[in-house]
């Protein structure tokens, strides 16, 4: 069946609703957080409603039940990037998953491909959400290590002239984001790959803003951790995805201990489960994971590829229509090469609060500030910016109003 | 339009023609105060003379809203007693947390009530207060160095 942008939103039903007295609702805002189908919304409540036990503990019925929809949505994952289902992990967001990765190598002692002192560096780029940011600062604050980073062009591109000098012999780690949540430029991995690999560095990728957008396959991406959240993925909230390669998995200690993730305990010792277990201790969310199993499904039936074509023909007419306003300044690439669907803008001397407020009372909503990027915002001289990002359920219909919105805010404030 | 219950003329003469946005060469205490929320910023300086504010002056990036309500805040707290303008400053606070059901008092808060239609939008509170903290902590140190 063709892909429907009409169709798919009356799988959402929170987009039926009315906003502000009685407008339709225009949601441009599934970069902060998607919404969700019926599907996910019934998945996670049956779970409670049918078959709620504690997973990988128990010995009745609802235990296993548990347990198989909890391990069944780690498999539906792992099909999602094509990855081995031990690699991966549930945490409870990408956030989680960055501070899992940063404190786990903390936790490296001498000797370990992990371990990180004084004369070791740690490379991230000048476009991270904080959530890739400062997890890094922490660790190089606490072990002695360097923090350098790649700059951004005023196109809004990753800085690569200077790639082998920033990422130098004494790279641990890289992280960077595929997709920025700020400007939507995609980021050319192989190149910073190739070099970080080269200097034995391993490279952490934040797919939060590109993994429910567009097909990936861990096994050809070339990175050696990547981590999204569910919720923006049409899942619910409180749970995410860590993907290590098995290999780095074994080699990388834990971070948070506790029940599930051992496999000998004394009153003076422990030892390791194997990934992914060690890195899940506790009860994990398990209505969330199984909720995320249903979102992944359902993006997949309705295809990854399919989503980002029609995401990639919004982003064109969306970019076109806003190059026609006079005083409108996109924030990033202007065309769909290499970009996503977030796209943020300043609109003249009108603050980026005041226009959102505008069009939040026409029932459009947008994301406005800084966008939990403030060194990238800074660097780019607008603290603040508007920002449209869109998703599979937004159709041109939701780009004809906003640029209505956008037009009468002018007015308005003009 | 219920929108012009927030942006009330006003506040958007305040805006497009801010007061006391000029700091001054000398001041008893300056602070900068940021919305970590959205990136709005302030710089706030405070001159007092005797238990009298003898100055307010500031500069800052923002929404229509924080700048607006920084600049209502200097014309009219410039001249009062440290205690008229704790009064002030009380009685606007309540009014932000009045979720639309008070209008203010006019002869306390001047043009300080056109902001009254702000308590609606829980989002937008904190921008109204931001020049109000930023005096509070200023007027605070400035007194403390007295």
């Amino acid at each position: 069946m063709p892909f429907n942008a009409i169709e798919v939103a009356k799988d959402f039903p929170i987009l039926s609703r009315t906003i502000r007295d009685g407008k339709r609702l225009v949601y441009l805002d599934s970069g902060a957080t998607s919404q969700k189908p019926e599907v996910v919304i019934e998945a996670e409540s049956n779970f409670y409603r049918l078959h709620n036990a504690a997973v990988h503990r128990g010995a009745h019925q609802l235990a296993e039940e548990a347990t198989d929809a909890y391990e069944g949505a780690r498999a539906i994952a792992a099909n999602f990037i094509n990855a081995d289902v031990d690699e991966v992990i549930f945490t409870k967001g990408a956030t989680e998953s960055l501070n899992l990765v940063a404190y786990a190598m903390g936790n490296a002692v001498a000797g370990n491909r992990f371990h990180l002192t004084t004369g070791d560096n740690i490379v991230v780029t000048e476009m991270e959400h904080h959530a890739n940011l400062i997890p890094w600062q922490q660790l190089a604050a606490r072990t002695g290590a360097t923090l350098t980073w790649l700059s951004v062009t005023p196109e809004g591109r990753l800085d690569l002239s200077n790639l082998n000098q920033v990422i130098s012999e004494k790279t641990k780690v890289v992280a960077l984001t595929h997709q920025s949540n700020v400007l939507g430029t995609i980021n050319p991995l192989d190149e910073i790959n190739k070099r970080a690999h080269d200097v034995g560095a391993v490279v952490v990728l934040d797919a939060c803003q590109s993994a429910p957008h567009m097909p990936i396959d861990v096994k050809t991406l070339g990175v050696d951790f990547l981590t999204f959240s569910g919720h923006k993925a049409v899942g619910p909230t409180g749970v995410g995805i860590f993907w290590g390669r098995a290999e780095l998995l074994a080699e990388l200690p834990p971070f948070l201990t506790g029940g599930s993730m051992i496999e000998n305990v004394t009153m003076t010792t422990a030892t390791w489960a194997q990934a992914p277990k060690k890195f899940e201790a506790g009860v994990p969310n398990m209505a969330q994971a199984v909720g995320l199993g249903a979102a992944l499904s359902y993006l997949t039936k309705i295809g990854m590829k399919n989503i980002h074509d029609h995401e990639n023909k919004l982003t064109s007419i969306l970019l076109n229509k806003l190059a026609e306003i006079k005083n409108l300044k996109v924030v990033g690439p202007t065309t769909t090469q290499m970009r996503g669907a977030a796209v943020s803008f300043t609109l003249g001397e009108i603050h980026p609060h005041d226009l959102g407020q505008y069009l939040d009372n026409q029932g459009i909503a947008v994301r406005t500030g800084h966008h939990c990027a403030w060194p990238l915002t800074r660097k780019l001289g607008v603290p603040a910016t508007t920002r449209a990002s869109l998703y599979l359920y937004n159709t041109e219909a939701d780009i004809d109003d906003l640029i209505k919105g956008i037009v009468g805010a002018e007015k308005y404030f003009g | 339009m219920e929108l012009d219950n927030l942006y009330q003329e006003v506040i958007l003469d305040h805006y497009k023609r801010p007061q006391h946005k000029k700091l001054s060469a000398s001041f008893d205490a300056q602070v900068h105060h940021i919305n970590p929320s959205c990136g709005d910023e302030i710089t706030l300086n405070v001159t007092l003379q005797g238990d009298r504010v003898e100055n307010v002056s500031w500069d800052g990036v923002g929404c229509s809203i924080s700048q607006a309500s920084v600049s209502i805040l200097s014309d009219l707290l410039i001249g009062k007693t440290l205690t008229q303008a704790q009064e002030i400053s009380d009685a606007f606070m309540a009014l932000m947390q009045s979720k639309g059901t008070e209008k203010g008092d006019e002869n306390l808060l001047e043009d300080a009530v056109a902001l009254a239609g702000v308590s609606q939008y829980p989002a937008r509170i904190k921008c109204a207060l931001l020049g109000w903290m930023a005096f509070k902590d200023a007027s605070v140190q400035a007194l403390s160095k007295k």
